[in-house]
């Protein structure tokens, strides 16, 4: 797939940030996976600029919050469906960023 | 025993340390609370900062104030493939004791802003995120509850100043979830270089900035702009879309700004700089018509939060900070007067705003988000027309100029027909007027 390519290059970019990481209490969650499964065109997975959101081999989105930068643009478009429960991550947790 | 403040604002970014600093310099008992490790830590900006309103807040920031570089000169450029056109304005006169804008990076502002908070009395308390907004029976907000332990906390009003997502209005039931067509995502780096190779560059001497807006075919025909700043020892890059148009999947966020980079004409600009950050930010572009509710009892919603955003202007910070200064002198005078912090009383502020730039401003644009959205062509074919017709203008070959012209006209009316283009220039007028 030729998605793979600017998936490499977002990995490099986002290594560059300071992220402290709340281990395994994320702040965003998917609801539930049957719905992205019906969900024709899973925008969650093109237009989140972490690449949090990826396609699975169930036909559901996997997500992975490590590299979030809490834009919300994933709340954005998934607002028909409601499928993804969006919150800040605990005070002083997730990205930092040293210029913004 | 909960502890009870005049007012809590929540949220440090540019809305909110307005709104802090105006109600701690005047003496109330402030705190704000803010959910990164250090003020800026969640915060994004392009960023450009507007002295004139940083200046009726604090008039002696220039002491102090950690900017970047004062800009001298504006460029807009429209990108074809590999060529564009564009203006420049510049002037010597913004070489002055008290330029009008900065770039700037937005953390290193914040941080100085929680130092001038501190110094004038206000309480900033970071990496607490507020989980709630607590109400009384009648539905008044009394107070918000963090996630601290004991986390509850009470105030006579609460400024909600907590940036795009706006979580606690949406949650309070104040605002609904924004429009895809209404929100922008945009995507920045931040490119590290030696400050002679900026200066070279862009013809500036030190101190002295230049900043560059973008639009055309680096947008892939979706609605959106891109940027490039110079700071004093970097550069700032960044191109955003309506979340709508990205939502149709033609191209992802990250791609984009990586072609941004390598287009021909903006590569040679930042060549040999380092990445040393990359974010992402939502923008508010929905303008007046995308408001929401802007007070209730007991609480009122600034900046981002509330939509203020003049995207024809691609003023955001200047608007945030006003509207941070506004609410703030709503509840001294209510406080002054010993009012209670109703509905009522804080309709002041919606007043204060509708006297304002802020909402003259919007209402004079009311049109334009829903015309630029619904008209593609603005982004799309008429970036590639015009480039296409001024790479044909300038080229000498031969060609009689009255052949030229005929080409062009013909192109552009192949294109969108003459009633289209009549169409378009009406639709112009009709979004900027």
């Amino acid at each position: 797939m030729n998605m793979m390519v600017p998936m490499v290059k977002v990995e490099e970019k986002l290594y560059q940030n300071r992220y402290i990481v709340d281990e395994s209490r994320p702040h965003i969650q998917i609801k539930d996976a049957d719905v992205c499964k019906s969900c024709e065109k899973q925008a969650c997975t093109f237009c989140c600029p972490a690449a949090c959101y990826s396609k699975n081999e169930l036909g559901s989105v996997t997500l992975a919050t490590d590299g979030c930068l809490e834009c919300g643009t994933c709340r954005v478009v998934c607002q028909d469906k409601g499928n993804i429960a969006w919150d800040y991550p605990r005070g002083g947790y997730g990205i930092s960023y040293k210029f913004g | 025993m909960v502890e009870k403040f005049d007012a809590i604002v929540i949220g440090a970014g540019p809305s909110g340390n307005a709104a802090t600093y105006t109600l701690a310099k005047q003496g109330l008992k402030v705190l704000q609370l803010e959910r990164g490790e250090y003020p800026g830590a969640k915060n994004v900006q392009g960023g450009i900062m507007y002295a004139h309103e940083l200046e009726k807040i604090i008039p002696d920031f220039r002491d102090d104030c950690p900017t970047e570089r004062h800009i001298i000169e504006q460029r807009i450029w429209l990108l074809g493939d590999d060529n564009y056109i564009g203006t420049n304005y510049r002037s010597e006169s913004y070489n002055s004791d008290t330029p009008n804008r900065y770039t700037i990076i937005r953390a290193n502002i914040d941080k100085w802003w929680g130092e001038r908070i501190r110094k004038v009395g206000g309480l900033q308390i970071c990496e607490t995120t507020v989980t709630e907004l607590i109400r009384d029976a009648s539905g008044k907000v009394i107070g918000v509850r963090t996630d601290r332990e004991g986390g509850e906390i009470h105030a006579d009003v609460v400024i909600m100043a907590d940036g795009v997502n706006a979580l606690l209005a949406k949650r309070s039931g104040f605002q609904g979830e924004a429009a895809p067509e209404n929100v922008a995502l945009a995507v920045k780096e931040i490119l590290f270089i030696d400050p002679e190779l900026i200066q070279q560059r862009f013809g500036i001497k030190e101190d002295e900035g230049v900043v560059i807006e973008i639009m055309g075919k680096v947008t892939k025909g979706m609605v959106g702009t891109a940027f490039l700043y110079t700071n004093k020892e970097s550069l700032t890059i960044g191109i955003g879309c309506l979340i709508s148009d990205f939502k149709e999947g033609d191209c992802t966020p990250y791609k984009m700004l990586e072609d941004l980079k390598n287009h021909p004409v903006i590569k040679p600009l930042i060549e040999g700089a380092e990445m040393k950050e990359y974010a992402a930010h939502m923008i508010p572009e929905g303008g007046f018509k995308a408001i929401p509710q802007l007070y209730g009892d007991g609480w009122m919603v600034v900046g981002d939060a509330a939509h203020f955003n003049n995207a024809a202007h691609r003023e955001g910070s200047n608007l945030a900070m006003a509207s941070g200064r506004m609410a703030a002198e709503t509840v001294i005078a209510l406080k002054e007067a010993g009012k209670p912090f109703v509905a009522g009383n804080l309709a002041a502020y919606k007043k204060a705003l509708d006297d304002s730039f802020i909402i003259k401003d919007l209402k004079k644009y009311r049109e334009l988000p829903g015309i630029m959205h619904a008209n593609k062509q603005f982004f799309g074919a008429y970036p590639d027309e015009i480039t296409q017709a001024a790479h044909n203008w300038f080229t000498v070959d031969s060609v009689d100029k009255r052949t030229k012209e005929v080409s062009i006209m013909k192109s552009f009316v192949k294109r969108r027909s003459v009633f289209g283009l009549v169409g378009d220039a009406i639709k112009l007028v009709r979004a900027m007027r």
